[in-house]
């Protein structure tokens, strides 16, 4: 990894947010006494990505220096060490796979798979049509429905190979399936259907 | 004042000590690579690590702090192991590329691998490579070496003041870059490579140069600014290759400001090497029998009152007092060492000496700039107040230039109306002077070396008289020199004397020249002024002596070729009045020679034989001349307060620094390759490469 270089989609030179958001931004530096605006940068990034197609420009970055008062380097610093900013363009739907131990051993590889296959992409690339972006990320915090593939802010779950081209051709379409499990399951409880509270309790029940 | 225990010995340190301090007071060495006595503490190189008694694991002893009954082994098993283990895990990404890296031989690294570390690694995988980065003209970067010890950014961020390089990305992809590849924009980036404990920032200009054990090593001082910084000259051979940094805790501490460090290259370039008198308008090299015979020649039976002599910003105290003794000899007055025109009066020294002293800063709690921009005029003074400004306690206020400096500065306005309102009390900043506990005024020589400077250094007087600035124990008020050449010059009293003619004193610069125009002065003894209208010179004969082929040597008609700051041993007086002397460190290029013994050497010739012939009997005459010369090395004796300056009226034109490049202020920075990249760097237009897509 290094500094971003040269790529196709042109940097914009300039940022600045726009009315809603610049209001959503003196809110939340509202939140942090005097003198500690600084502490404002994160969500400032992330209300900056959100604004900018998913991604952080350079421009974005001093905008939310200037903006924090804080030395430009300062808020590179932060943006670089979370992977969750993305420094270069990307496409409209971010899958981020998780391979880590837990979804690996049920199945992740195949997840892969089917992504790389059916996008004709690998790792840490884009679609030529800039629809779809495709990571590896580390554990997403929900091994109990593993394997498990976030797109953009949204995570979901119980996949297999089906399922995840299933996924991709609903976001292609532009319409993605409702958040969590794709395999059936309600949130969390037995893929087997439940096998305990099966029924509502009489009033009274101890 | 906990007391604790190391390696068996009881030491007592003070509250707020560290573990590692607490060390270095019981004598045992600690190694570390990213603690630093003048940064903040960041604790992530862990080198320091020790054992002390009760804690479950080593301590990093930088930052822990020092308790009471601490039992610390710096030398038990546990210790040496887990240095050991850090030192393998800091070798696992750094290069085996000693020999061919600019810090071998004096790498920290290097060194406590050599006494810490194992005897082999057992890394066999990849190292990881990191792209180098560009900060500028002066740093060179190899940051496959780096091994992130953070020094380099908290210098810049606290020290230098520039929040320019930073840590992007994180663990095994950690960077220390400025992210937008471009030059630090610090006249004190030159110290992150003295700071760096590896070859990941070294000297650009010095690049595959030399090896240390090669070099000579003199302890001198620098010229090319009034601060009279420290430095160590490196040489080898006839030549200079380097400049660092020496230890003065009142002067410069351990930095010094990047012209000091790299305008050394300017040292070989455009030498007077041998004499040169004009023939047919042309300078043809003589012998320097025929130089001398041809002033001595010119000059009998001209009258004392038609010569005069200009000292420039790098004469020594030993070539001004001989200059101005063969002056009086001759029976002229016509003598000045203030090129720029400054309206100093020579005499009463506390007018123009920096009175607080450097450290004094430390102190101050307001301060008021005039005409200044301490930036470029001394970095190393504005490094000083950077330092106080960060403990919170200084409030800094400008008339004058509105400079980016390292710190927040209040602008009062731009020239000397608001320091006439300050001095009357009619400014709300008067109150905030007399308020303070130790009120400071720096006043640059971009508010004196002016037609009205002498009124305006009356106004700043009539501020420190006012305001509170003159107390016991404490005096406020102070002036910032930009040449090293100028306290010496106005100890010794180089400043236009009493005429023999009752009623006409002596010239000063602006006479001079005026003179020269008019006919009315005949010669003109430049020594290295190079800061002046010389084409003001007319039909004088000029006889420069100095050093560089600058302006001066230019409009010369009889050159004699003196030798530079690194190349004798002369005495200088910083902006505080402190007398400090440089060693020889080369010898002159070919038939230069000391400036004294070119001064004692014509009078000869003209048959008013100076007194002196070594460079003992002359420094005798130095400290009879003033006696501030027989004290070297000391922090000056506190001068008398007492009046000066001439109230007058003022002009209402903003004052202006005196410096417009901070890179080329005189002849040998401004043959310097160096420090004309770095003024190419500096005003280049921002983000010239790299991330701009």
């Amino acid at each position: 990894m290094s500094a971003p270089t040269g790529n196709a989609v042109p940097r914009p030179a300039i940022f600045a947010f726009n009315e809603a958001n610049l209001a959503k931004a003196k809110q939340i530096i509202g939140k942090y006494p005097a003198g500690r605006q600084a502490s404002a940068v994160l969500p400032l990034l992330d209300l900056a990505q959100r604004q900018h197609d998913n991604w952080l420009p350079r421009a974005a970055m001093d905008y939310v220096a200037g903006l924090l008062d804080m030395a430009p380097i300062r808020v590179y610093e932060v943006a670089t060490f979370y992977t969750m900013f993305n420094l270069q363009p990307i496409g409209k739907w971010f899958f981020q796979v998780c391979t880590t131990t837990p979804c690996w051993l049920r199945g992740s590889d195949a997840v892969v798979k089917t992504c790389e296959s059916k996008l004709g992409i690998h790792m840490r690339e884009s679609t030529a049509d800039g629809l779809f972006s495709l990571r590896e990320v580390e554990c997403l915090g929900c091994c109990v429905n593993a394997p498990v593939i976030q797109v953009n802010d949204d995570v979901y779950e119980d996949l297999d190979a089906q399922s995840t081209a299933k996924l991709i051709d609903a976001c292609r379409a532009g319409n993605p399936p409702p958040v969590g499990s794709l395999g059936g399951r309600k949130h969390s409880g037995p893929a087997s259907g439940l096998t305990s509270l099966t029924q509502v309790p009489a009033a009274g029940d101890e | 004042m906990p007391k604790l225990t190391v390696d068996g010995k009881v030491v007592e340190v003070p509250n707020g000590a560290t573990v590692l301090q607490a060390c270095e007071a019981a004598g045992a060495e600690i190694p570390r690579f990213c603690y630093h006595e003048r940064l903040s503490i960041a604790g992530n190189c862990r080198m320091c690590l020790v054992e002390i008694e009760k804690t479950p694991k080593p301590q990093a002893s930088c930052a822990m702090p020092a308790g009471e009954g601490m039992v610390v082994k710096t030398d038990s098993a546990i210790t040496r192991k887990a240095r050991k283990g850090v030192m393998e895990f800091l070798l696992i990404n750094h290069p085996l590329d000693c020999p061919i890296c600019d810090q071998g031989g004096e790498c920290d690294l290097q060194d406590q691998a050599m006494a810490y570390g194992m005897d082999r690694g057992r890394f066999l995988e990849n190292k990881r490579a990191v792209p180098d980065k560009d900060l500028g003209p002066l740093v060179k970067t190899s940051m496959n070496r780096c091994i992130h010890c953070t020094r380099c950014i908290r210098f810049c961020t606290e020290v230098a003041g520039v929040e320019e390089l930073g840590a992007t990305f994180r663990g095994e992809h950690m960077e220390i870059t400025t992210y937008v590849e471009k030059a630090l924009s610090s006249e004190l980036s030159g110290n992150v490579i003295d700071l760096c404990p590896v070859g990941a920032l070294t000297s650009k200009p010095y690049a595959f140069v030399a090896r240390p054990w090669e070099l000579r090593k003199t302890e001198s001082i620098d010229v090319l600014d009034a601060v009279g910084s420290n430095i160590r000259i490196d040489a080898r051979q006839p030549e200079v290759l380097r400049v660092l940094p020496r230890l003065n805790e009142a002067v410069n501490e351990e930095w010094i400001s990047d012209k000091t460090r790299f305008a050394y290259d300017g040292l070989k370039r455009q030498r007077l090497d041998r004499p040169y008198v004009r023939h047919d308008g042309r300078l043809q090299p003589v012998s320097w029998q025929d130089a001398l015979v041809a002033v001595g020649a010119r000059l009998r039976g001209v009258q004392g009152s038609r010569i005069a002599a200009i000292a420039g910003d790098m004469a020594d105290a030993e070539a001004m007092v001989a200059l101005k003794d063969l002056m009086t000899a001759l029976g002229s007055p016509n003598i000045d060492c203030r090129q720029d025109g400054a309206k100093l009066e020579a005499g009463n020294r506390v007018s123009y000496i920096f009175n607080s002293t450097i450290a004094g800063i430390e102190q101050a709690d307001v301060l008021l700039l005039v005409g200044t921009n301490p930036r470029w005029e001394a970095s190393i003074v504005n490094a000083r107040i950077r330092k106080r400004w960060l403990t919170g306690k200084l409030k800094v206020a400008i008339i004058g230039p509105q400079v980016e400096l390292t710190y927040k500065a209040d602008y009062l306005g731009a020239g000397p109306q608001t320091l006439a309102d300050v001095a009357s009390g009619k400014h709300a900043f008067a109150a905030t002077l007399k308020a303070a506990k130790h009120p400071m005024i720096i006043v640059g020589q971009g508010a004196l070396a002016r037609s009205d400077g002498s009124a305006v250094l009356a106004l700043a007087r009539q501020v420190a008289d006012g305001c509170g600035l003159i107390k016991d124990g404490w005096n406020g008020f102070n002036v910032l020199h930009t040449a090293a050449a100028r306290v010496g010059g106005l100890d010794l009293g180089f400043v236009p004397g009493p005429s023999s003619q009752a009623g006409v004193g002596g010239r000063d610069v602006a006479g001079i020249l005026d003179g020269a125009a008019k006919g009315e002065i005949e010669i003109v003894y430049l020594l290295g002024a190079d800061e002046i209208d010389t084409s003001k010179l007319g039909g004088a004969f000029v006889i420069y002596q100095g050093h560089h082929g600058d302006k001066g040597a230019m409009r010369a008609d009889v050159v004699l070729p003196g030798a530079a700051y690194t190349e004798k041993n002369a005495t200088y007086v910083n902006t505080e009045g402190r007398v400090q002397q440089t060693r020889l460190a080369v010898f002159p290029p070919g038939a230069a020679r000391e400036d004294w013994k070119i001064v004692r050497a014509l009078s000869e010739t003209l048959g008013k034989k100076l007194p002196y012939d070594t460079l003992a009997q002359l420094r005798q005459r130095l400290a009879a001349a003033n006696p501030v010369f027989g004290k070297l090395d000391e922090t000056p004796a506190p001068a008398a307060w007492g009046a000066f300056g001439t109230s007058g009226a003022v002009s209402a034109a903003a004052f202006v620094s005196p410096i417009a490049n901070y890179y080329m202020t005189d002849p040998i920075s401004r043959c310097s390759e160096t420090m004309a990249k770095c003024s190419a760097a500096a005003a280049a237009p921002p983000g010239k490469t790299g991330t701009h897509g």
